[in-house]
């Protein structure tokens, strides 16, 4: 038996691909990726139509898929995360059927319970065998874990593997295993390494941020969940990486032993394990070189699946065990419900990844964010759209105070003992509009171009279109 | 006042304007803006409140804003008045 197959093209045909189907990607290879758009380019090329795109993000190195829509090779998408560039198209209505937007947890969840049909799943591997067991930590386009093309790699009809590093049989360290692939393509290049992970993720110097980082390691340190076998997520964003520093100096200062730092992980947190911040790195994306290296020497750093990470269907999902998450936003209202979909002019231009997952499951989400960004208030009394829902979000730090969700008291009273700067959200909002002034309302377009659905599938709002 | 020359002040970066201002037989504005469906209207008054009071009645002005706060807007349509000759 050989799955070896010549080309892409090949796989495409064998695989039964026709109109109408579900073609399937992960986005670990973020803005490097090369292989959606030459899987795509070959659909099209077959003349394929009406093929509907399931993918764990899109990033603007996917903007070839714009022309597949107007052609009417695409027509339909699936994802939890777009990039700016095809955001904006997106937004100005080139898709008849609305985007569909699902969190990190909740695409595995959709997938599994056959609400999201994939006919063809294509695996961008790093490294594999010509059985099919791939791996994400070895090879010129090492990208680390490949947490989120577990399920589609279950759950596909068909799954093709495509590797630009075949290896002799059998890859002995594999994520994805060889039961699960019918075919395995060997190309020239996957991706372009300087797009799959950055150099270094580095922390901010912006005086505003490090005030925030600042505010936002002392309310972790203060809500009491700094303690042996303390368990941490942050995101990549430059303050979020500040926080993890002044928490990693807490930490060793006081002698505090975590248990587990999880999600995407950055060179910051792989420092936190080093230094004995925790005994283990749960991973289902890496961000930089430093977290790739470390998945592939480091035991104690292990890849999840992002059923594991954070499905809502899962018996259990570590983001259920996890106490802090620190978590960004483009827009918070006074409710504590936070946009990541769009920007101030209701242009797509990002979307949920595991942000409403984490925030579901954590003790403690906080969100962090400047009160304003380029004159536009970070608070508003109703965000353009709803990612994350505000009763899972309990605490915003900004540089001119700390806004606790009413539903959580206690950890209002526990910052307030601890002399931190708490302000009421709306006396924030004020507060920000006085030195930015008040924002007209925008008018929304008519049409719906994407719909956001919740972890557990449940419709949480609508993206309508932007007129210009 | 006269503006006597082109002048310019600020910055492309962003949260900072960029104000160009030359001579001209009669008043005009272009503003282009991150922000200018939220605060097109407030930009547009905070620049000619500037220009009034500095006292300039003819000029062509070009606010290129990156979403800066209205002190800031202020304090570079002076600036830029005052690099113009029209400092009074």
């Amino acid at each position: 038996m050989n799955k070896i197959v010549s080309s892409i093209k090949e796989a495409i045909k064998l695989a039964g691909l026709r109109d109408g189907m579900t073609v399937s990607f992960h986005h670990h290879l973020r803005n490097g990726d090369f292989v959606l758009n030459m899987v795509m380019e070959e659909i099209a090329a077959l003349g394929i139509r009406d093929i509907k795109v399931n993918a764990s993000s899109l990033f603007d190195v996917h903007t070839p898929l714009i022309g597949h829509i107007k052609n009417g090779v695409v027509t339909g998408i699936s994802t939890d995360y777009m990039g700016a560039g095809l955001g904006r198209e997106i937004s100005r209505g080139v898709l008849a059927e609305p985007v569909k937007f699902y969190t990190h947890g909740g695409r595995p969840h959709s997938i599994i319970e056959g609400r999201e049909k994939i006919d063809v799943a294509f695996i961008a591997a790093p490294t594999a065998d010509n059985m099919g067991n791939c791996s994400g930590k070895y090879g010129r386009s090492a990208c680390g874990s490949l947490g989120y093309a577990f399920a589609d790699a279950m759950y596909a009809k068909r799954v093709v593997v495509i590797t630009d590093n075949l290896v002799p049989y059998p890859l002995a360290d594999f994520s994805i295993s060889e039961d699960y692939v019918d075919y395995v393509v060997e190309v020239d290049a996957i991706g372009d390494p300087k797009g799959i992970v950055s150099g270094t993720t580095k922390i901010t110097r912006d005086p505003v941020g490090l005030v925030m980082a600042a505010h936002a390691a002392k309310v972790i340190e203060a809500s009491g969940l700094l303690k042996d076998g303390f368990s941490f997520q942050t995101g990549a964003g430059g303050a979020s990486l500040a926080a993890a520093k002044f928490l990693k100096d807490i930490m060793l200062e006081k002698n505090i032993r975590g248990s587990f730092g999880l999600g995407g992980i950055t060179g910051y947190m792989v420092d936190m394990l080093k230094a004995g911040c925790f005994e283990t790195l749960l991973d289902v994306q890496c961000f930089d070189l430093s977290a790739v290296e470390s998945i592939r020497n480091d035991p104690r750093h292990r890849e999840i699946s992002a059923m594991q990470y954070a499905s809502p269907g899962a018996k259990s999902a570590v983001v259920n065990s996890l106490d802090v998450v620190i978590l960004g936003a483009t827009e918070i209202d006074t409710d504590f419900n936070v946009n990541v979909h769009t920007d101030s002019n209701g242009y797509i231009m990002g979307g949920s990844g595991g942000h409403s997952d984490t925030a579901a499951g954590a003790k403690l989400s906080m969100i962090i964010a400047p009160m304003f960004r380029a004159r536009l208030p970070i608070v508003s009394g109703r965000v353009t759209c709803i990612s994350t829902p505000g009763d899972s979000i309990d605490v915003l730090v900004t540089q001119g105070g700390i806004a606790v969700n009413p539903k959580n008291a206690e950890l209002k009273e526990r910052l307030e003992a601890a002399g931190l700067p708490i302000v009421d959200i709306f006396e924030l909002k004020d507060k920000t509009e006085r030195i930015t002034g008040k924002p007209n309302e925008l008018t929304r377009g008519e049409r719906v171009v994407a719909e956001v659905i919740g972890r557990e599938g449940n419709l949480l709002d609508r993206i309508y279109s932007v007129d210009k | 006042m006269n503006i006597s020359r082109r002048a310019s002040a600020g910055t492309m970066e962003s949260s900072d304007a960029y104000i160009e201002i030359e001579p001209a037989s009669e008043l005009s504005i272009h503003i282009e803006s991150v922000v200018k469906k939220q605060f097109g209207d407030k930009i547009e008054s905070a620049v000619r409140e500037v220009l009034s009071d500095c006292g300039v009645e003819s000029a062509i002005v070009r606010v290129t804003d990156r979403g800066a706060l209205e002190c800031v807007i202020r304090a570079r349509v002076e600036t830029a008045v005052k690099r113009s000759g029209g400092g009074s």
